[in-house]
């Protein structure tokens, strides 16, 4: 399990790497430097030069690169080229709340998507099946903006039960939670069908094996076996899914926020986007990389120890 | 025609069709694709205005005869703007997927035919291209090239190709170690007869449907992208333009976001009801997975 844990990691660690280092080449692969870029056309060159050298462009390639990796060691992000504020800061500062959003729609996904996926099990080859089939290929393949803008107007413009922007007062939790239902709902509805799916035809395969077979000679109810023992079974690679999925989430989440003025991780690099703002958009990219690398290992780290055979796959 | 022979040379190439037609999500998802290939093909004669023309004058109007699905708030023809974002839309993806899958598969032959270091290098590319977010990595490389169509056509075969080029590197391995293709080897049959006689037949199936599965994928980063003012530039119309410029007068024409959303969410649910469908009849061995 060691053994595995420390491949497992430094695999993770490579990728990063890997990711960072073609990042940064590709900002000098382009015509135009950062410095002008993020200045605009009518910056002068005393200020270009004030910028590049602020920004350690100066400097050779391989010195930049080493010097990135290095500070990033040491947990600086870079600072800002506007407001010269430490881009970590500001990646804190949002990230609770995108962190809240993606883990809430995930949260409901998968509760309801669990219900589902069980109730077409119980009712399989019935006509509900078929349409909780067709129906959970369809919510997968709607953009989770177009939900986002839909929700938006029928329960915020509409018929006014929910805020429309923001993210609530700060402190005040009721109107968070109210301002959350609607992004939560918008981002997580497309994980329903596919969980619904996935556990359909986890616990389809499960339903054929040995003990199952006996909880029936049991005369155990279809209900019964399901819940209580196909599902134990059932839910293991919907781990691993949901780790991956949580990168899925996440793009959502960023388009999702911006639908609704949320400020979070989506509004703070889309912004960055817009006005050229390097430090901030490699900072959060970066960040939300290294994240999402981390989900990744825990998830698969947990498979390994729940399922012993998956420790053997990287040796191969 | 006999019907037990049917039965065993089943996929048989003509049954392709008559399968997927029996097939009620199949059905609707082929009508779907048809019909927005149609828009998209023949914008210039089936719409009825000119989709940039500005006409102030008669701005926000609600759906009426003289415009079917109203107008947007500097007057342009609402249905017009939707039929030639079928075009911008379509015309990206497919150029982006088609860009996609051919370097995808070069570089899966690559990694499958040439010698374990090579395979190895592209596999860590591969994975690492993969395990990213795929929005932050978009939003990176718009920030270094600036927002565009050319842009965005370079970001979507970026997070697309490696999907494919693990495809045709699993398929070639898998190729390279069977019996007849050794036996093919020993009677002298170079890699270019191997690829074109065997593997490439056998990998169309799998991705025609990894192309349905994807366009959805790539028809909402560009309509997503182009929303938030980081993808094709206004005033072309695109879908996620009309969507944003709609959303920006929410409360005086509600009318423009719910009629704009409708052709995203149809395009894309037709790709995927026609991917499903073609994947039950291509893919045998995944039928058991597919939800009807």
């Amino acid at each position: 399990m060691l053994a595995y844990a420390i491949r497992r990691l430094g695999l993770s660690l490579l990728i990063l790497i890997v990711v960072m280092t073609a990042m940064y080449a590709m900002v000098f692969l382009v015509p135009g430097d950062p410095a002008s870029l993020a200045l605009g056309p009518r910056a002068t060159p005393e200020l270009k030069e004030a910028l590049r050298e602020r920004m350690g462009l100066d400097q050779p390639i391989l010195t930049q690169i080493l010097y990135f990796f290095g500070n990033v060691l040491q947990g600086d992000l870079g600072t800002d080229v506007w407001s010269k504020r430490p881009v970590l800061d500001q990646i804190l500062e949002v990230f609770p709340n995108t962190l809240i959003l993606g883990v809430v729609a995930l949260g409901w996904a998968l509760i309801m998507g669990v219900l589902l996926g069980c109730a077409a099990v119980i009712w399989r080859d019935t006509l509900a099946d078929r349409l909780l089939g067709v129906l959970s290929v369809s919510v997968i393949s709607i953009p989770s903006f177009v939900v986002a803008i839909y929700a938006l107007i029928i329960f915020a413009v509409w018929l006014k039960w929910l805020p429309a922007i923001g993210a609530g007062q700060k402190g005040d939790f009721a109107s968070q939670a109210r301002a959350l239902i609607l992004p939560a709902f918008a981002v997580g509805v497309g994980w329903v069908g596919y969980l619904a799916r996935l556990i359909r035809a986890s616990m389809l395969e499960v339903m054929e094996a040995p003990h199952i077979r006996t909880a029936r000679a049991f005369g155990m109810s279809e209900r019964d076996i399901v819940f209580r023992h196909a599902l134990r079974v059932a839910i293991v690679p919907t781990i691993s899914i949901l780790a991956v999925g949580f990168g899925s989430i996440l793009s959502s989440a960023v388009f999702v926020e911006s639908v609704f003025s949320r400020p979070g991780i989506g509004t703070l690099i889309t912004a960055a986007v817009e006005k050229r703002n390097y430090p901030v958009v490699m900072g959060t990219v970066l960040f939300m990389t290294a994240f999402y690398l981390a989900v990744v290992t825990a998830a698969d780290l947990l498979i390994a120890r729940l399922d012993p055979r998956v420790r053997d796959v990287l040796r191969s | 025609m006999s019907s037990a022979v049917d039965d065993i040379t089943l996929p048989a190439r003509r049954g392709i069709g008559r399968a997927l037609l029996r097939d009620p999500m199949g059905l609707a998802g082929l009508v779907l694709v048809v019909a927005f290939l149609a828009m998209a093909l023949l914008a210039p004669w089936i719409a009825p205005y000119d989709p940039i023309a500005l006409n102030v004058k008669a701005k926000f109007q609600p759906p009426s005869a003289a415009h079917w699905a109203g107008t947007d708030h500097l007057g342009r023809d609402l249905l017009s703007r939707i039929i030639w974002g079928a075009r911008l839309a379509l015309g990206i993806s497919i150029t982006s997927v088609g860009i996609a899958g051919a370097l995808g598969l070069v570089l899966g032959l690559v990694a499958g035919y040439g010698p374990r270091w090579l395979d190895s290098a592209l596999v860590l590319v591969f994975d690492s291209m993969s395990s990213l977010p795929m929005i932050f990595f978009a939003l990176a490389v718009i920030t270094v090239l600036g927002p565009g169509t050319t842009t965005l056509i370079l970001v979507i075969v970026l997070v697309s190709f490696p999907s494919y080029a693990r495809l045709i590197r699993t398929q070639t391995l898998s190729l390279s170690g069977a019996d007849y293709i050794l036996a093919e080897r020993a009677m002298g049959a170079g890699p270019v007869r191997i690829i074109f006689r065997h593997l490439l037949p056998n990998v169309v199936g799998p991705m025609v449907i990894l192309i349905c599965m994807d366009i959805p994928v790539v028809i909402m980063l560009e309509a997503g992208l182009s929303y938030l003012n980081l993808g094709v530039k206004p005033p072309s119309p695109s879908w996620g333009n009309i969507l944003a410029e709609g959303y920006n007068s929410l409360r005086q024409a509600p009318h423009i976001v719910v009629i704009a959303g409708i052709p995203l969410v149809l395009a894309t649910l037709g790709f995927t009801f026609l991917g499903e469908g073609l994947r039950d009849v291509l893919d045998p061995r995944g039928a058991g997975r597919r939800w009807t």
